[in-house]
């Protein structure tokens, strides 16, 4: 008989923001020791409130409208209530009755086709601590708790492994380029919801959900596991399918059933009265909207539009900070290909230099604006440009003040090109009888020699006009 | 004069407050041994506020477990009177009344401290919801519990609350309005107030006489005093008990052993070392309120209990809001009778819940109470100074 596998699937992201949902404390992903990154609110002591970070609402808002999700214009918080060491409150406040966004649609292109997969509902909730056993004893970090998290529902709409995996790197592409989430390993994870059923048929087969897995590899080994599984329990009757939370095993490639107590858990869930219901009115929503960057699609079909190369624009979006820096470089009057080659060979090759990556990049926009319009202008030359590049990456200095500073302005005067000119000239018979006879490198020696008596500064353009006509006239 | 303190901090000082609100650096238990130990790292924003204003704390006084309780007998810190049949007073309400502070901070939760007011022979004013943060009081019951100010009048309540009240940006549910003014003194004659029927029968000869002559003194200061039936104030109380018992159930459920306070000796697991502490670490009334609590929130339970009960919070504010449409102020008693003797922890629950009738409904939805003169006025949202203004006529008219 053939087989029909129908998944759906609770994929929990965890957002880009400053700080963490309900308190102030920020930077954990760089906290060094544990409970660095603690305050008395996120570790759960008493007479402490949560605080609404806003921020978190606007990216769950955004994250929706990149799903074509309905936005809850009215959205409430609740309480899940369970005792585990890392949980400081012994409540997680996440969203049951009221969640941010609802019916949402991913398109998905896979090898065997299109498919639409819908989505139930995306909600917000804060993340737990963990536990670190040491020998005998056990410790709490309290780093993670309450860092903001989006669960994304979808309906069982997936029917195959490659499915998932299409849409979990659609969503990855989509929240890094937005903004949303660095997406980084481990930051998403999934539950697994499965069930087979004979092709053709209506109704769904016995449901088990795998929990907690934080990479596509594991997804796509444990989805694979559990439908044959479920094939081989229908086909030959090799065991009873009954409704469980399983987990899966990395090393075996299997999944197991978790114990009946830590699922049956009955988590008392009501509303938190200590956080007001939030509404989004029309004008917030606008404002969300507005600021969404556009689909990944579209603002690759721009940068192609600019000239820019495939390579690129690969670069570019899968990093925002990345592509906001040339959009924002582009929007004071920058020409896109000239900048995206400033940012993506330029910076790049300074940072490998100094053993750091394109996502270390930290330049405003003013700066380097400022460095490729003084290019553009014909004000300093390609490589004091890059000079000039280079120190504002590794020293911070002002682009502009350094130029003035260290002389590297290409306002040199014609005739001062030219005095120069007449002693390289003078100074290089031998380079002058090489050209004569026909050695056209020689060029590029007498080239050289101006360039290193002005220092590398001046207009490049101006100092072949001279040699050129210099080389004329002998 | 040590017995109304579990922490005496400062000599001079002229403010007392309650152990369910956190002073930097004393401990701060609720009257819980669970929280035995437990020194904040930060003070209530009514505390800062007030020692920004000049005010110095005196000392943290003795609460019953988490508020729960009658007046405060059963503080896990409270010396145990010698003689057991001394009548029952709570320690802030006496501090005040004693002359030891000029007012106190309590949290009024299920009507421990307005009972404790009415005693004393004190002024207690649960403000409006929402008008005074609630930033690090240990909370219980969250949707309805209320930080207030204890005072030998209301002059004594309003110099208060004007430090503390106005908006707080660490409390989510603190409202906008930065400041607000009380005033004590506005025009009574003409207002109307009315009397519960159904209360008053609840309270016995004694206090029903004193919110008789109450009545009478504002009828003398040009108010009008009338008896009305409105049978709503049992299913406010019994409503208020299901929440405030699932909203206690789940603020004290962090109390685990784990990071603070007190942690069983003796344990083998993690779910050992949970049961020990919290077996040791709670009293039993409020073993009763976790288990009442969890029982309404509990799946099968949920909608028949926890839901309507929210459902009908908002009934019942619509049925006081038309109340208000004609009164000004509902007169009240704040206890069933004028002294409460010691009893059995064990008939603790049913004992504060059939109390709570004539408290429970100012929490659920919010309102503002005034305990004066041993009775109590309740009005519409922010009818604090009319409250005031009329509590003070009566004052004036007893001096
Ligand atoms: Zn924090």
């Amino acid at each position: 008989m053939k087989y029909e596998v129908v998944i759906g699937l609770e994929t929990h992201v965890e957002l880009n923001t400053k700080s963490k949902i309900f308190c102030s404390c920020g930077g954990h992903s760089e906290a060094k020791e544990p409970n660095d990154c603690v305050c008395p609110a996120c570790s759960g002591m008493p007479g402490m409130l949560p605080v609404m970070n806003k921020r978190v609402v606007e990216l769950a808002v955004t994250a929706g409208l990149m799903l074509n999700c309905e936005i809850s214009r009215y959205t409430t918080f609740d309480k899940k209530n369970y005792y585990y060491p890392d949980l400081p409150c012994a409540y997680q406040i996440t969203q049951l009755n009221h969640p941010i966004c609802t019916n949402g649609l991913v398109h998905l292109k896979t090898s065997e086709g299109e498919r639409d997969v819908r989505i139930k509902q995306i909600h917000m909730e804060e993340d737990a601590g963990k536990l670190v056993h040491v020998g005998k004893a056990s410790l709490v970090d309290f780093n993670r708790t309450s860092v903001p998290l989006i669960e994304i529902v979808t309906q069982p709409d997936f029917r195959s492994a490659e499915e998932v995996l299409v849409y979990l790197n659609k969503l990855k592409t989509m929240f890094r380029s937005g903004g949303i989430s660095e997406c980084e390993e481990g930051a998403m994870r999934c539950d697994v919801n499965i069930s087979v059923r004979p092709e053709g048929s209506e109704e769904f087969g016995v449901r088990t959900e795998i929990k907690n897995m934080a990479s596509f590899e594991a997804i796509e080994k444990a989805i694979r596991y559990e439908a044959q599984r479920h094939m081989d329990a229908l086909e030959f009757e090799t065991e009873e399918l009954v409704q469980e939370t399983r987990r899966f095993d990395d090393v075996s490639g299997k999944t197991f059933a978790m114990r009946n107590k830590e699922t049956e858990a009955d988590y008392r869930y009501f509303p938190d009265a200590n956080l007001m219901p939030i509404i989004i009115d029309d004008e917030w929503l606008e404002q969300i909207k507005a600021a969404k960057p556009v689909e990944i699609d579209e603002k690759a079909d721009a940068y192609r539009e600019a000239g820019i190369s495939e390579k690129e624009i690969d670069m570019l979006i899968h990093n925002h900070n990345v592509s906001k820096l040339l959009d924002d470089v582009v929007a004071q009057g920058c020409d896109a290909k000239n900048a995206a080659g400033w940012i993506l060979t330029d910076c790049v090759g300074i940072l490998r230099k100094n053993g750091k990556l394109l996502t270390d990049l930290e330049i405003s926009v003013e700066d380097l604006t400022a460095i490729i319009k003084m290019v553009d202008s014909g004000d300093v030359n390609r490589m004091s440009g890059r000079k000039i590049l280079t120190a504002v990456l590794e020293e911070g200095v002002d682009p502009v003040a350094y130029c003035k500073e260290n002389g590297l302005d290409a306002k040199v005067d014609t005739s001062v090109i030219e005095s120069i000119m007449d002693r390289v000239f003078a100074e290089n018979a031998q380079a002058i009888a090489d050209y004569k006879s026909g050695k056209v490198k020689a060029k590029q020696a007498l080239f050289g020699a101006c360039m290193k008596e002005l220092k590398n500064t001046a207009d490049t353009a101006v100092i072949k006009e001279v040699l050129e006509k210099k080389l004329m006239d002998i | 004069m040590m017995k109304n303190y579990v922490v005496k901090l400062a000599e001079n000082g002229n403010i007392a407050v309650d152990d369910t609100i956190l002073v930097k650096g004393a401990q701060s238990a609720a009257g819980s041994r669970i929280l035995e130990g437990f020194e904040p790292l930060f003070s209530a924003e009514a505390v800062d506020r007030l020692e920004k204003a000049g005010y110095t704390v005196a000392g943290k006084t003795h609460v019953g477990e988490f508020g729960l309780d009658l007046v405060g007998e059963f503080s896990y810190y409270s010396e145990k009177s010698e003689d057991g049949e001394a009548p029952l007073k709570g320690a802030a309400a006496e501090a005040v009344a004693g002359g030891e502070v000029k007012a106190a901070l309590g949290v009024d939760m299920n009507g421990a401290t307005r009972r404790a007011a009415a005693l004393s022979g004190v002024d207690f004013l649960k403000p409006t919801y929402g008008t005074v943060s609630r930033y690090g009081i240990i909370s219980c019951a969250a949707s309805g519990e209320q930080l207030g100010v204890y005072a030998p009048s209301v002059e004594g309540i309003k110099e208060v609350m004007d430090v503390i009240a106005g908006h707080d940006a660490k409390d989510g549910t603190s409202l906008r309005e930065e400041k607000y003014t009380y005033a004590t003194d506005e025009a009574v004659a003409g207002k109307k107030v009315c009397i519960i029927k159904e209360l008053l029968e609840k309270a016995d000869e004694d206090v029903a006489a004193r919110v008789n002559a109450y009545a009478d003194k504002l009828r003398a200061a040009g108010v009008t005093v009338e008896e009305i039936s409105l049978p709503i104030f049992d299913i406010a109380n019994t409503t208020w008990q299901i929440l405030m018992t699932a909203e206690t159930c789940n603020n004290v459920s962090r109390y685990d052993g784990v990071k603070y306070g007190h942690r069983a000796a003796e344990y083998k697991n993690i779910d050992e070392l949970y049961v020990n502490t919290r077996t040791e670490g709670f009293n039993f009334l409020t073993k009763a309120v976790i288990l009442y609590g969890s029982d309404v929130l509990s799946k099968n339970r949920y909608e028949d209990c926890y839901g309507k009960s929210l459902k009908v919070r908002r009934v019942i504010a619509d049925e006081f809001a038309k109340l208000m449409e004609t009164y000004d102020a509902v007169l009240t008693p704040v206890c069933s009778k004028s002294a409460y003797t010691a009893y059995e922890i064990d008939k603790a629950f049913q004992t504060v819940f059939e109390e709570s009738v004539f408290t429970a409904v100012a929490n659920l939805i919010g309102v503002p109470a005034l305990v004066s003169g041993g009775v109590q006025l309740l009005g519409k949202a922010f009818s604090e100074s009319v409250l005031l203004s009329i509590a003070g006529s009566a004052e004036r008219a007893g001096e």
